[in-house]
Formats: C-alpha cells, sequence, structure tokens
C-alpha cells in the first residue's frame, strides 16, 4: 500500500490521514525526520504557518524536506502548506521550503471574520468542489511551467508543478477526497517512474 | 461564498491544534509568544492571575491593546468578553478579532445567559467542566471548546479534573445504546441533538483545548496525554523569570508530549514557575471555574 505522511508538527493533522485513508492509502503522522525515508508522498497541512516553521527549524526539517522534493517525490502543501512550499512569499525576504515555483501572498482574504466556503472548479478534479478559506493565503503568480488548477474571483488558490501540488483552501475539511485521491495518484504515478 | 459558517469558525480551531495559544498583555510580549511558536495568542488587560490579585471587577481589554497586539503579529489574535455582555463580543467582532474568549476569567455580566455565538461571525471559544458544559456551549454556537481549569493559580488539578471528566463521559455516550441517549441528555443537562453528534461521530464535534492553571512544560504535555487537541498557557508564561525560554518550551513539550527524554532537558534551568495557589485555600467567591451556566 502506497504511504503519504503527513507532517504532524503542528495543525489539522488528523483530518488529512482520514482523508488518505478514505482514499486507499495508509497515512502516517510524521513527527521525526527518520519517518521521511520510508514514504512515498508528503502532505504539509494548514495550521499557522509562523509556528511551522519554527518548529521545522527547530527539528532540522528543512533540509531533508527539500531533499524530499527535490528526489521528485509528491508533496502537497494545504493554506499554512502552501505558504511552506512556495519560492516566494510576498513581504518576506526568503521562503520557507521553497521549491514550488510560485509566489505567494499571507492571509489575503483578510481576518478570521472575512473566512469563507464556497464551491469552486478545479481543473481535471472537480466541477464543484467545496473550498473552505480560512485565513487564506493566494497565488499571486506561477512560474512557466506550473499548471493553474482553481481560481476564486480572479486569484489562483490552486496549483500544480511538476511534483508539487498546492491549495489555498482546506480539502481535509470536507467529505469530498477528490482532491487528496488525486494527490494520491500523483504519489502513485512516481513510485513507478522511480522504482 | 458564505461567511461565518460551522466549518469555517470549526475549522479555524482545527488549524490550531498541537499548538499553545498565550495570553499577552502588549506587543512586545505578543512578539515574544509569537517568536516561541505560538498558535495565537490572547490580547488581554492583565493575566489571570493579576486579575485575582486585583479583584473588582474584571472586564473586556482596551481596545487599543488589541490593536497594538493585531499590528504586531501575524498569527491570530484572540480576545475575551464577559460572559452574556453582548456588546463587548460586538465590539471585538468590529475589531476584526480573529476568536472570541466568552470567559469566566473575567466577571460575568449575564448570571443566567451565555451569549448566542451562532449569530456571530466570528467564532467562539468557551470554557467548559463537564460534557453538559461542553454540549450546552457547543448548542449555543462555540466552534472551539477549553477546559476551565481554576485559572491564574498555576496548579493544574482542576484542568486535570475537567478533561478527565469531560472524556469519560463522552466515552459513556460513544458507547452507550442510542435509546438511553435521551435520559443521558436530561442527566447531563445537555442539548439532546449534540449528544446525538457526539455519539455518531466518536467524538466533540469541536477542538477542545486545555486551560486553567498549566505552568510548566510537563503540565503542558500532561494535558496533552489526557486528550487535550493543544494548550492555553495564561499567567504561566510571562510570570516567569525567563519568558521566550519559557514559552518555547512550552510549545515543544506540547508538541512531543511523549518525548520525556525531550521534556527533562527543556524544564532544565528554566528559572521559578509561578508560586501557584492551592486549590483548597481558595474561597468560594474566588472559583473562577464556577462562573457559567
Amino acid at each position: 500500500m502506497l504511504k503519504i505522511g503527513v507532517l504532524g508538527l503542528q495543525g489539522a493533522v488528523r483530518e488529512h490521514i482520514r482523508s488518505i485513508e478514505a482514499s486507499g492509502a495508509e497515512g502516517i503522522v510524521v513527527k521525526k525526520v527518520e519517518q521521511l525515508a520510508a514514504l512515498d508522498g508528503l502532505i504539509l497541512p494548514g495550521g499557522e504557518s509562523t509556528t511551522m516553521r519554527r518548529l521545522v527549524d527547530r527539528y532540522g526539517f528543512m533540509e531533508p524536506l527539500r531533499e524530499f522534493g527535490r528526489q521528485g517525490k509528491p508533496m502537497f502543501g494545504t493554506c499554512a502548506g502552501l505558504i511552506m512550499l512556495a519560492n516566494h512569499i510576498v513581504g518576506y525576504d526568503e521562503p520557507h521550503i521553497g521549491l514550488m515555483d510560485i509566489t505567494v501572498e499571507r492571509n489575503s482574504f483578510g481576518r478570521q471574520r472575512e473566512s469563507f466556503e464556497t464551491n469552486l472548479s478545479v481543473e481535471g478534479i472537480a466541477d464543484s468542489y467545496t473550498a473552505v478559506f480560512i485565513r487564506a493565503p493566494h497565488i499571486v503568480s506561477v512560474g512557466e511551467g506550473t499548471e493553474v488548477l482553481a481560481e476564486y474571483e480572479g486569484r489562483i488558490v490552486a496549483a500544480r508543478d511538476r511534483n508539487f501540488l498546492a491549495c489555498s483552501f482546506h480539502p481535509e475539511l470536507t467529505d469530498d477526497h477528490s482532491i487528496t485521491k488525486y494527490f494520491v495518484q500523483m504519489a502513485e504515478q512516481a513510485k513507478l517512474t522511480h522504482v | 461564498m458564505n461567511t461565518g459558517t460551522d466549518r469555517v469558525k470549526r475549522g479555524m480551531a482545527e488549524m490550531q491544534k498541537g499548538g499553545v495559544i498565550m495570553d499577552v498583555v502588549n506587543a512586545e510580549q505578543a512578539k515574544i509568544a509569537e517568536e516561541a511558536g505560538a498558535v495565537a495568542v490572547m490580547a488581554l488587560e492583565r493575566v489571570p492571575s493579576d486579575i485575582r490579585a486585583a479583584g473588582g471587577v474584571a472586564r473586556m481589554a482596551d481596545p487599543r491593546i488589541m490593536e497594538e497586539v493585531m499590528q504586531a503579529v501575524t498569527i491570530p489574535v484572540m480576545a475575551k468578553a464577559r460572559i452574556g455582555h453582548i456588546v463587548e463580543a460586538r465590539v471585538l467582532e468590529a475589531m476584526g478579532v480573529d476568536y472570541i474568549d466568552e470567559s469566566e476569567v473575567l466577571t460575568p455580566a449575564d448570571e443566567e445567559y451565555h451569549l448566542l455565538k451562532s449569530d456571530f461571525t466570528v467564532p467562539f471559544v468557551c470554557g467548559c467542566r463537564d460534557l453538559g458544559e461542553a454540549a450546552r456551549r457547543i448548542g449555543e454556537g462555540a466552534a472551539m471548546l477549553r477546559t476551565k481549569g481554576e485559572p491564574g493559580t498555576g496548579n493544574i488539578v482542576e484542568a486535570v479534573r475537567h478533561i478527565r471528566k469531560v472524556n469519560a463521559q463522552l466515552r459513556k455516550v460513544v458507547h452507550m445504546n442510542e435509546d438511553e441517549l435521551m435520559t443521558e441528555a436530561k442527566l447531563l443537562g445537555a442539548p439532546y441533538e449534540v449528544l446525538l453528534q457526539i455519539k455518531r461521530e466518536g467524538r466533540l464535534p469541536v477542538v477542545n483545548f486545555a486551560a486553567g492553571g498549566v505552568a510548566t512544560p510537563a503540565d503542558a504535555a500532561l494535558m496533552m496525554q489526557l486528550g487535550a487537541d493543544g494548550v492555553f498557557v495564561g499567567s504561566g508564561i510571562f510570570k516567569s523569570d525567563n519568558p521566550a525560554k519559557f514559552a518555547k518550551a512550552i510549545v515543544e513539550a506540547t508538541t512531543h508530549y511523549q518525548d520525556y527524554k525531550l521534556i527533562a532537558e527543556l524544564s532544565k534551568d528554566l528559572g521559578t514557575a509561578m508560586k501557584g495557589i492551592e486549590i483548597s485555600t481558595l474561597e468560594p467567591a474566588a472559583r473562577m471555574q464556577d462562573r457559567g451556566w
């Protein structure tokens, strides 16, 4: 069975595990660097990106995470996870993991009272997907090779660049597992190509 | 497009899981908290132990403090309103505070009714000591819970009592027959529909943090081990000798609550924790946990 990890330092970890299992893969909570080697794919969950970054640094996750992505293993960032993956963050000199060719802006829909849910079309995944946005970031621009998967009111909210998938919203908070399934398929294909 | 839905409000609390929410009284403390890895800060005029010491009526903080803190950090900012004080809560919502704590730490404005939290766009967290209280608050629209513990004492015993009670009653409800549920609702003083949802999903429909007495990294880890989704730390951090170090240690102990060697390392040379109060020495009127109905 395919093994998909969820970085378990902080945030909506349990919900992603549930969604991975509903998508037919094994979900593993990752708290230690040594666990990365056994994984076919990794989800960076929603949470607080500032907090997550501090914990990533403190436990020496940064280089191992970069190495994981450079090996071609799929990584999927949701909300805070998207911020972790982006190679440019508006207003900051340095990115976090910085592997995905996108520029993101934090809290770009406002504070919590402006958080919302809406229905979106996600390219190649779903025609009507209930997307929950919580103090969400958005993708300001994407690199040449990056495919835009969803937009909301002219702002990019989901994209894929090679083995990296990211969205501004929280697929783990609904019972629609189609985006997680798509990611599990990415991991399946990556495994086939690399074996 | 819908704002303020249950999913949006409860989802916000889900994102805080595994994290520490710290009480702060100014922008400088908020930055220390953010730097240490707090998932949110609670902006206050005084921390609970100072509220206890000052006596008198404790109210919503000066909006200037909230404003300062909101400008100082990018993590979410919470603030406390008095139980049942509709206008304090609306003021905090209008200011753009990310989460409101309808809190027994402040002097209640209403001794009979809590806020109808489902009426607000901003999400609320409320205290609980047992499943009945937890379910009533969920019924009113709370999107997050926390054990009450006994705030400002630095004594974990009440928080432990409350989380054990909630979880024991939760297990009972999940395993009982559905035809026994109405009587259980009556005994607990809980809305039937909330209990039915708990039974069907096998868990509380909202996140439940621990609060009220967490004074050391080991206390935070203890609450996680007893099943809390995260931890609120009030007076513990900024009443300690070295707040920055203390805050970091609490965050790490919460993340790795079963790594006892790490907790031992974190607990070294932290300086003196807050002195703390033995619960039996508190006069009944000084017990904050008994506020709320």
